[in-house]
């Protein structure tokens, strides 16, 4: 991975033995890992896109309060991913207090995004929204509410217990650099799947006045 | 690659008041409630673009060889084109036809 040979012939960039996209293996895996899911979480979002063009779509979500929480649940997911580049950018520097506070703070926002969730699905779910029925209309507002925000929500859920692991590993010497901007790395795609899911799922089904 | 770390605070701020302003847009748009075609037009437009702002900027992308956002993003959005072209269609029957 010698930064010598990266001025050699294409032949030599890919004869073996190198690293063609001059990225580690664990970076290269966590992002061909990032690909696969973001295939899984577009199937389900092409899948709840087919049911919504083929039939009577409910739009249940006031735009105070409903939107507004969600409005700030995606904030907190973006600050948390500015937070988790501070981290990325305080490991590489060798900074370990530093890089553990702020990956210890993105993991912070992520608990506070699946509390705030927690509280929007229990408001839904109070008002009679299941997975197979829903009291707005077609019982497939609810598979699909609670598939696409569920899965959502798992992933942001592993994605803390994995910055955690990682900030206290990386705090204590056991982890290094590439690490943390691995972990930053997943926790980056969380926020991304949200970027969509929020729009599609929320934005769409606005109700306002 | 710690002075390209340091010099990238003030980036990844901006890029953080970018998502922030998009985001507000969306949810303007929300209130404002355009018709169906118009909204997800632009909706989804807005979204790759916060999407590819936080692959290029915060997943440093940007700053990686090309070679990895190719290897990457094509497939991707091929897979992707693929999956949308060949079942969405579909849905349109079943809208009409009911079945």
């Amino acid at each position: 991975m010698s930064d010598a040979h990266a001025e050699l012939t294409a032949e030599a960039t890919w004869a073996g033995g190198g690293s063609p996209f001059a990225v580690g293996h664990k970076k290269l895996g966590m992002w061909l890992f990032i690909v696969s899911d973001a295939l899984t979480f577009g199937a389900l979002i092409m899948a709840y896109c087919y049911v919504r063009n083929a039939n009577d779509w409910p739009t249940p979500f006031d735009f105070y309060p409903a939107i507004i929480f969600s409005t700030v649940m995606t904030l907190v997911l973006l600050s948390s991913s500015l937070t988790m580049v501070f981290g990325v950018a305080a490991a590489a520097k060798g900074d370990r207090a530093a890089a553990k506070k702020w990956t210890l703070v993105t993991a912070l926002c992520g608990v506070i995004f699946i509390v705030l969730h927690a509280y929007e699905w229990n408001h839904l779910i109070h008002e009679g929204l299941r997975p197979f029925s829903s009291p707005y209309g077609t019982p497939l507002f609810g598979a699909t509410f609670f598939t696409l925000t569920g899965l959502h929500m798992t992933h942001v859920a592993i994605g803390v217990v994995y910055l955690v692991v990682i900030a206290f590993g990386f705090g204590a010497g056991k982890y290094d650099a590439e690490d943390v901007e691995v972990s930053g790395l997943y926790w980056h795609f969380v926020d991304l799947v949200w970027m969509f899911v929020f729009p599609m799922v929320y934005l769409l089904s606005t109700k306002v006045g | 690659m710690s002075e390209h770390a340091e010099s990238h605070t003030g980036l990844f701020m901006k890029v953080w008041f970018g998502l922030l302003a998009l985001t507000m847009i969306e949810v303007f748009l929300a209130y404002i409630q355009l018709g169906k075609v118009a909204m997800i037009t632009l909706l989804m437009g807005l979204s790759l673009v916060k999407a590819a702002m936080i692959m290029a900027y915060f997943m440093h992308l940007k700053f990686d060889k090309p070679g990895l956002s190719w290897i990457l993003c094509v497939p991707l959005v091929g897979c992707l084109l693929i999956m949308v072209g060949y079942f969405f269609p579909d849905s349109y029957r079943i809208l009409e036809f009911g079945n």
